[in-house]
């Protein structure tokens, strides 16, 4: 690695303070960054650690209509948390499947969403959920839907020296059904080559996340009944765009994001039903 | 101290150390070289294989993805602070199976295991393979891991 200088501020004006440099990133858990520092892709001169950061926090909070998930908050926090399973079962599951184990243990819900890949397993259920994204920087503090968070691939609405402080799940008044479903190379460990979650309202109103099949995360809103044929799915689908890579090609991307958005649909019908 | 040196102050297998380190310093390269515990293996360096797993503050990592700055005030236990009174009946277990074949991943799937364990004191085989699944072994040793990991639960979990 080249060298850097390390620091850990302790509010966020310091660490604006800090961030203010051209040549400074920001390190949450470290998964990415890390491996990225490694390989020279990033030569900062400064890493600006968040984890003291007291305004960063580092609790999943239920504040009435909301669930508040800190910035410092990892993946195996929401894997066993209560307010999560329970109001945001797919976001449970799909932040169980990010890496292994000791990733889970260092990787942040925050970090996933400003990394921005395509294939980020959080976001489809992020979307799915209708979550918001809020970010503390020089200018102070804004809130963003998170279908208006993302730009590109590795590109986000974050301003030079911006951080993600929380992001906000709205808890559902009445009862919603979801699912979350991904295709990989093999079981554990890998980037999917597909992701998706669903969440069905009893209304029959249904919101979709899908995951690596475009460049950004992708969001699509229909309904149970628009779902009833082919061309329901045909419209439901068109957002995305899928490609050819090394994971999969595009016709096999695209054969299993119709495959397993249904079996999601039906898995989050079938919850309702269960309630 | 070496110009522009930090210094770390933490606990290492139940014991205070003050060691000094560049801040690109990862918590791998610390343990190995300046605390020389080389236990703890350096593999693919990118949080993919786990040789170099250890336990910060209650949780297992990939030491080669921690700053050692990053671990300034907390708590670590290598491979070397695992049974250091004696093997665990985890490592009893890994041997009586024959779960060790060149080694080299041997240090990072015990202490997974040894975390996994106290997670899920209980496991089913399939709850080790997942588990376990941020440890790579090039021998393809997984069976009889897993199996060692099995009968070491069976047996009244990883310190019986």
């Amino acid at each position: 690695m080249s060298t850097f200088d390390y620091r850990r501020p302790r509010n966020l004006g310091e660490m604006t303070e800090l961030l203010g440099r051209d040549d400074a990133v920001v390190l949450a858990g470290g998964t990415d960054l890390l491996v990225a520092l490694r390989h020279h892709k990033v030569r900062p001169a400064l890493v600006v650690d968040l984890k003291s950061v007291a305004e960063v926090g580092h609790e999943i909070e239920a504040d009435g209509r909301r669930l508040r998930i800190g910035g410092r908050v990892v993946m195996s926090q929401l894997t066993g948390n209560d307010h999560v399973n329970t109001h945001f079962p797919a976001l449970g599951t799909a932040a169980s499947v990010v890496g292994s184990v000791q990733i889970r243990n260092r990787a942040t819900l925050a970090g996933n969403l400003c990394n921005a890949s395509p294939a980020a397993d959080t976001v489809p259920a992020l979307l799915a959920y209708a979550a918001t994204v809020t970010m503390s920087g020089p200018d102070g503090s804004r809130t963003v839907p998170v279908k208006e968070f993302f730009v590109g691939p590795g590109s986000t609405v974050l301003r030079h020296g911006e951080v993600v402080t929380e992001v906000e799940l709205p808890i559902p008044t009445e009862r919603v059904g979801s699912a979350f479903a991904r295709v990989t190379r093999r079981r554990g460990v890998d980037l999917a080559s597909v992701n998706l979650a669903c969440a069905l309202e009893r209304s029959g109103r249904a919101r979709f996340g899908f995951g690596a099949v475009g460049p950004t995360p992708l969001v699509a809103e229909t309904t149970i009944d628009e779902l009833a044929d082919d061309a329901g799915w045909d419209r439901l689908l068109s957002v995305t765009s899928p490609i050819s890579d090394v994971r999969a090609g595009a016709d096999y991307r695209r054969a299993m994001l119709r495959v397993h958005s249904k079996r999601a649909l039906q898995a989050a019908s079938d919850q309702l039903g269960a309630m | 101290m070496s110009p522009g040196e930090r210094t770390v102050v933490l606990t290492v297998n139940g014991e205070p150390r003050t060691v000094s380190v560049s801040p690109s310093t990862t918590l791998l390269e610390m343990v190995r070289t300046r605390l020389e515990l080389t236990g703890s293996k350096e593999c693919c360096s990118e949080g993919e294989c786990g040789a170099c797993t250890v336990i910060l503050d209650g949780k297992p990592v990939n030491s080669c993805l921690v700053l050692a700055l990053e671990a300034d005030g907390s708590s670590v236990t290598t491979i070397e602070g695992v049974g250091s009174g004696g093997m665990t009946g985890l490592q009893q277990s890994f041997l009586e199976a024959g779960a060790v074949q060149c080694g080299f991943c041997i240090p990072g799937m015990v202490v997974a295991a040894t975390a996994f364990l106290e997670r899920v004191p209980r496991p089913t085989a399939g709850e080790v393979r997942e588990g376990l699944s941020g440890n790579l072994c090039r021998c393809g040793g997984y069976a009889r891991i897993c199996e060692a990991v099995l009968q070491a639960a069976g047996a009244g979990g990883a310190d019986a």
